[in-house]
């Protein structure tokens, strides 16, 4: 298979503006699931609002395109009712730590096997350019037009905190690395977490005065590095790149099948009082 | 081992926004732009394979058909070269 | 003793009637007074292989549902008042995607955080409305345990039927009061099971084009149909949509297919209405109150009727119009400012004869209440 044979061409070009980094996003989802070999018929894609969640309707899976911030809840329901799926849940940076915040963290607590893929542009595109949660100190956008002072998450770090079982981070800029992370992701088993950054020269671009995606691209070879590299430790402004966690831990619908069992054990067990339980 | 060799390179020019992405980073300045902001492949003979350009490529408009690589039908409304 | 006799909570009767249905997914998030629910979910569905899941919050549980449901299975989530306030969007969401299932308000008293454990009827225009946009939905309510098991039912078999959610508007009363049920036998009561898409590979599949008979069957997520599922106006592939005609089917669709079908979907229970003078129109616990006292009524000789209504919305006009054709005064009996007594006076020949007994303070309505309401409207005073 190559990887036209998982698109839906026929909606091609994309909506996404030229030099937009969420193509390149669906470029390298694509390369790492051609090599890990799935069948289309073995994937749903859940996504939830915004220029990120366009990437369901372009991929030809099982596609969910939700509403904002709800995408990883919807997945939930999904893995639960039919664990042999493979779930795979794209989300901007707004949808999955603004509004959906809570079920990011939540779903990363409870470690169902999914794969969620942070789409971070640190703005809201959509919408036309306003703040993000991590758009960060200092940056401009339509909504903190004298800058902005709130400050940003860390991904990787706020996704350990909650629990993931796997967490990643690269960019746009390092297609082969992006492509990597999110096939082992999606074979770990349990709740994975890719941050992919990625450009948007249209609305972060343009008014942070980081020129075009070609100038934020280079911008991300430079100002990233390899985990535990040399350079990092000589400018700490670098950010690290690569897998950071990578760990065993109970998933919770094989923790679910456990649950079944023990249940249907004691069916006809009599309880204390000697009634028998009723089922 | 042997050198893959550049077969077909295929630009998609219906998918094509122009971003320039493919132009800047390609090692060997095998792409310009034309005159209507579509990439094109100035210098195919130039080309090592590296596929740098169709794994970033935003609009997945670029494919890298080399000796070596998977060789597969080309897309129906490719511009071959 | 009869296995099938039960002296349950009215929660409980729900959990029951959705198990019988063949419910195998639950999600939720604990409220009062809807609670009892998810505990005896938690504890019957790994019993019999299904799936149990308490989310972080109500919005997760709906949506975890509707995921559910896409996979195939019957879904169910419970709540009150603020929770359902928190699921309109993701209900939007199923009633635009079309996609089945059930969802639970067992009604508490007051508006937003309320009295918790007290019963109200406040949320029936929030059920119709709640959502936004243009929507067409169906809510049914019961007032004894026997009807809360088949209303449950009935809830599940037209989800299935209009690919629809369905909303089960019961009360604190109905869901913490202890009664006799019988469980039916399995049969008794017809289910109405999914209706699957039929397409082989590779033919072009439709999932949003219905049937001449305007079912739309599904296919489930992880078969050979693949489609897409939005909640942006889409077209019969399911994907976006902005076109005007396409836009206008899409809506012309959701409602047509609920408000055409009022009279299959209409269910009510009426009481010595033949002859009725006076009839009193309740729902929910509020209609056993109302019961009390046309029963009681009747025994003095006075011609007193009740029309019971369990399905609320699509809201019955025609029924209501032709059951009070007769009627000298039509008294609404329900625990809020006149929810439905708007709906009944926009059906009735002679509004101005229609009259709201009511309580709003989170005490049960009693037959007292109802009698004081018609003793003033009779002109016989306080």
């Amino acid at each position: 298979m190559a990887i036209r044979d998982y698109i839906r061409e026929r909606f091609f070009p994309h909506i996404w503006c030229p030099g937009c980094g969420h193509g390149m996003v669906l470029n390298g989802l694509l390369r790492a699931i051609e090599k890990i070999g799935l069948d289309k018929n073995e994937i749903v894609m859940v996504s939830g609002i915004g220029c990120s969640a366009r990437i369901a309707g372009y991929v030809d899976f099982h596609t969910m395109h939700t509403i904002h911030g709800r995408a990883l809840a919807f997945a939930t329901g999904i893995k639960m009712s039919r664990p042999e799926l493979k779930l795979i849940v794209p989300m901007g940076d707004g949808d999955a730590l603004a509004i959906g915040g809570n079920h990011f963290i939540h779903a990363a607590r409870r470690n169902m096997d999914m794969t969620a893929i942070v789409m971070n542009n640190r703005v809201y595109g959509m919408t036309g350019g306003q703040y993000s949660p991590l758009s960060g100190y200092g940056t401009m956008s339509t909504t903190s037009p004298y800058s902005n002072i709130d400050h940003a998450f860390d991904v990787v770090e706020l996704s350990v905190a909650a629990g993931a079982s796997f967490v990643g981070r690269t960019t746009t800029y390092h297609a082969k690395q992006m492509a990597d992370i999110l096939g082992q992701a999606i074979i770990h088993k349990g709740f994975s977490v890719v941050e992919i950054m990625s450009q948007c020269p249209t609305c972060f671009g343009r008014q942070n005065r980081l020129g075009s995606a070609i100038d934020m691209l280079e911008h991300f070879k430079e100002n990233t590095t390899p985990i535990g590299s040399k350079a990092k430790q000589k400018n700490p402004d670098l950010i690290e790149r690569g897998i950071f966690v990578q760990k065993k831990m109970p998933e919770y619908c094989s923790e679910y099948e456990k649950i079944i069992e023990r249940a249907m054990v004691t069916v006809h067990h009599r309880d204390r009082r000697g009634h028998r339980e009723y089922n | 081992m042997e050198e893959p060799k550049l077969k077909e390179l295929v630009i998609n020019r219906d998918w094509c926004k122009g971003c320039g992405i493919c132009v800047h980073f390609c090692p060997k300045k095998v792409l310009e732009l034309d005159d209507n902001e579509k990439a094109f492949a100035k210098r195919p003979e130039d080309c090592i394979c590296c596929k740098l350009c169709e794994f970033r490529c935003p609009d997945l408009a670029i494919e890298i058909i080399s000796s070596r690589g998977t060789a597969r039908r080309a897309p129906t409304k490719g511009l071959l070269l | 003793m009869n296995e099938n006799l039960k002296f349950i909570q009215g929660n409980e009767v729900c959990v029951e009637a959705a198990l019988y249905t063949g419910l195998d997914f639950f999600a939720g998030y604990p409220i009062t007074p809807s609670t009892e629910i998810m505990e005896h979910m938690a504890k019957r569905l790994p019993k019999i292989g299904g799936k149990f899941l308490q989310m972080e919050d109500e919005i997760a549980s709906l949506c975890a549902i509707i995921g559910a449901s896409l996979t195939g299975h019957k879904v169910m989530t419970a709540t009150s008042g603020p929770g359902f306030s928190l699921m309109q969007e993701a209900l939007g969401y199923a009633i635009v995607a079309e996609i089945p299932c059930v969802i639970v308000n067992v009604q508490r008293g007051g508006s937003s955080t309320g009295i918790p454990t007290h019963v109200g009827q406040g949320d029936v225009m929030q059920a119709r409305w709640g959502t936004h946009g243009d929507h067409a939905i169906i809510v049914m309510t019961a007032s004894n345990h026997q009807d809360v098991f088949a209303i449950t039912v009935d809830a599940f078999n037209l989800a299935e039927t209009y690919r629809t959610p369905v909303i089960l508007l019961f009360d604190e009363v109905v869901g913490h009061m202890r009664e006799r049920i019988f469980i039916p036998k399995k049969g008794e009561i017809p289910l109405v099971e999914r209706l699957r898409a039929s397409v082989k590979r590779g033919v072009d599949f439709h999932p949003y084009l219905p049937r001449e008979d305007g079912r739309l069957p599904i296919s489930d997520f992880g078969g050979v149909n693949r489609h897409n599922v939005t909640g942006l106006a889409h077209d019969m592939w399911g994907f976006p949509s902005d076109n005007p005609q396409v836009v206008h089917g899409l809506i012309r669709h959701l409602v047509d297919k609920i408000q055409n079908n009022t009279h299959k979907i209409a269910k009510y229970k009426e009481y010595y209405l033949q002859d009725a003078r006076t009839i009193l129109i309740s729902y929910g616990s509020a209609a056993r109150s109302a019961l009390h006292v046309v029963e009681n009524r009747r025994s003095r000789g006075e011609k007193l009727g009740l029309l019971e209504l369990q399905t609320l919305w699509p809201f019955p006009y025609y029924l209501v119009q032709e059951k009070c054709a007769d009627a000298k005064y039509v008294v609404v009996v329900e625990m809020n400012m006149g929810q439905i007594l708007q709906a009944v006076k926009v059906s009735v020949d002679r509004p101005e004869r229609v009259f709201l007994a009511n309580r709003i303070d989170g005490v049960f309505i009693t037959p007292t209440d109802i009698r004081n309401i018609l003793r003033l409207i009779e002109g016989k005073g306080v």
